[in-house]
């Protein structure tokens, strides 16, 4: 009978608490926008939890900002004109995926060069072994 | 195969890991949380908001152009505006240069009530109450304090609490390198 209780409170926490919606309502008549809007939450980082996206942090600069590009998006503002205007302000840091740019190349390019030079030495331990 | 590039090959991976085990260990001394600011050199954002301290006037940015200043942005409800609190005052009575506040999502009353019982440090207040003009600074974390020169063009910005010593250190030399002009 525990074991029973058990399971469904381990249900419940399962499926119904990982919903992570902004609180407050808002309301798009077109269905273009409203996907702009939502894609476009996901590709901003919270700058005060900085691991989050605005689509999922409560803080209160996450709010301001979900409003920020709603408004945006109602002027009929493209994604590049959104992001831009957030990126004058507080720098390319708060673009989720970093841009591919002469400072971060690096960033982008390592794990691959890591991975490649760790197959290559790799390979030589491996011929050399077979050698002998 | 000789011994010695064997050993080149396999030591590859040792040293690489070893420069990155240094990057990494850079990276443990740098805030994450302090964004070096985007408008750096850029002149500050237009506004036009009310004047906390005589709410049917209006400011604009043209009210803290003139002189270098300090633009600090405060609210009633932010803690370590509180720490920060008696140096603004200090350099207040001191004069060296204005200070001009932007009251960021507060309510009239309670600000007012701040700057009655602890001091008045600010020569202007601009009333952000929504936090439209904040954005445009692009503030995230108050305390912050911006440091303008004669043409209002933003040139230091200090994220958290000011401190005597970040006062000492950063804000005041660069205060008297562009007065000197």
């Amino acid at each position: 009978m525990k074991f029973i209780i058990q399971l469904i409170l381990l249900f419940f926490i399962l499926f119904t608490g990982a919903q992570a919606q902004p609180q407050e309502q808002y309301p798009f008549v077109n269905a273009q926008q409203k996907q702009q809007f939502q894609q476009l939450l996901k590709q901003v980082r919270c700058v005060v939890c900085q691991n989050q996206d605005i689509a999922d942090s409560n803080a209160d600069l996450a709010k301001d900002l979900r409003q920020q590009i709603y408004d945006f998006i109602q002027q009929n503002k493209s994604d590049n004109e959104i992001l831009d205007y957030l990126t004058t302000r507080y720098g390319e840091f708060i673009l989720f995926e970093p841009l591919f740019t002469k400072s971060t190349w690096l960033l982008w390019i390592a794990p691959f060069g890591m991975l490649l030079l760790g197959l290559l030495v790799l390979f030589r331990i491996l011929r050399c072994k077979t050698e002998t | 195969m000789n011994l010695k590039f064997l050993f080149s090959w396999r030591l590859l991976p040792l040293v690489l890991m070893l420069i990155f085990a240094f990057i990494l260990w850079r990276g443990l001394n740098s805030d994450p949380k302090l964004l070096p600011s985007a408008l750096l050199n850029k002149p500050m954002p237009a506004f036009m908001l009310p004047d906390l301290l005589a709410m049917e006037k209006t400011l604009s940015e043209r009210d803290f152009v003139g002189k270098v200043a300090l633009v600090n942005v405060w609210a009633s409800w932010c803690e370590s505006c509180r720490l920060e609190h008696p140096v603004l005052q200090e350099i207040a009575t001191t004069q060296q240069v204005p200070i001009y506040g932007i009251n960021y999502k507060d309510q009239v009353p309670a600000a007012l009530q701040v700057l009655q019982t602890i001091g008045n440090p600010y020569q202007r207040v601009a009333f952000d109450g929504q936090g439209k003009t904040a954005i445009n600074w692009g503030v995230y974390g108050t305390p912050e304090t911006y440091l303008l020169d004669q043409q209002g063009i933003i040139r230091y910005k200090h994220v958290g609490p000011l401190s005597m010593e970040i006062w000492q250190n950063k804000l005041w030399p660069l205060i008297q390198q562009l007065q000197r002009g």
